[in-house]
């Protein structure tokens, strides 16, 4: 029963962070990549104003899979690397603490279109 | 067929509005928080999975991560990511699975202008951006977290 809980809360979170990114899609005309842009942006900029923490502790996943989590990532790695190593971390906490992702982008990115077709249109 | 072939522009652009097909807003809307609900779920099963493993929460939350893209890569790759997007939308679009896919998607199609400049330089042509604006922001903000620590 917890476990059917929490994710429903999962579901819930990043429903409705989803919803928010169609809404600006078939209101605004933004494009995907500039979806993508704005959730990460606002992603880090709601972590440093604390709001994004409380909406991963009742989401998990469901806050952290959107790419606002992307966000989330960024803002909390670059403030607990400079309560770490001070001055420094501004420039290395926030790409050390989303390394794993892009990493994991580039290479099963490389591997995955060196193996597929172009579709033919 | 009577229509007025002295229409201004509005009158035109209005007549056509009325007869395009209405977005189905309401229905984008299910189909994004379904389809995005539900990648998240597997996300949160993941990390359950890899804890209950004795993993800590944080390297949980980053294998979730790294096997989430590796799914959006596979699922693009075989060109499937494509049709789910087509009703998901946002649902597709805005989980990390989606940005695996716009990785992967740009460079298997430039693959045919070369590996370097085709395929290497288009990788990035979304994935660039929201690296740079996110990349931008979280330096911006450590600079002004720094500056408050400062005076506390």
């Amino acid at each position: 029963m917890d476990l059917f809980m929490e994710l429903f809360k999962v579901f819930i979170t990043g429903g409705i962070i989803c919803s928010i990114g169609q809404l600006l899609i078939d209101k605004t005309k933004l494009t995907p990549a500039r979806i993508l842009v704005l959730f990460v942006t606002m992603g880090v900029i709601l972590t440093f104003l604390g709001i994004y923490e409380p909406i991963v502790n009742f989401g998990k996943a469901g806050a952290t899979v959107p790419i606002s989590g992307f966000g989330y990532a960024l803002g909390t790695g670059v403030m607990e690397e400079i309560d770490k190593v001070g001055f420094l971390g501004i420039f290395t906490g926030g790409v050390k603490a989303c390394a794993a992702g892009i990493s994991a982008a580039v290479i099963f990115g490389f591997v995955a279109s060196l193996v597929a077709k172009p579709t033919i249109k | 067929m009577n229509a007025n072939v002295n229409m201004t522009k509005e009158e035109y652009s209005n007549y056509v509005d009325s007869k395009a097909k209405k977005s189905p807003i309401g229905k984008n809307l299910v189909w994004a928080f379904v389809v995005g609900g539900f990648i998240c779920i597997i996300g949160q099963l993941i990390t359950d999975l890899f804890t209950s493993w004795n993993f800590s929460k944080d390297d949980a939350s980053t294998i979730c991560t790294i096997i989430l893209i590796f799914l959006g890569a596979f699922l693009t790759a075989l060109n499937l990511y494509s049709i789910i997007g087509k009703h998901a939308g946002a649902g597709s679009i805005v989980p990390i699975t989606g940005f695996s896919n716009s990785v992967v998607a740009p460079a298997i199609e430039f693959k045919t202008e070369g590996y370097v400049l085709g395929l290497g330089a288009n990788m990035f042509k979304i994935a660039g951006p929201v690296l740079v604006y996110g990349i931008t922001s979280s330096v911006i903000v450590g600079f002004i977290y720094w500056i408050i620590k400062l005076f506390m």
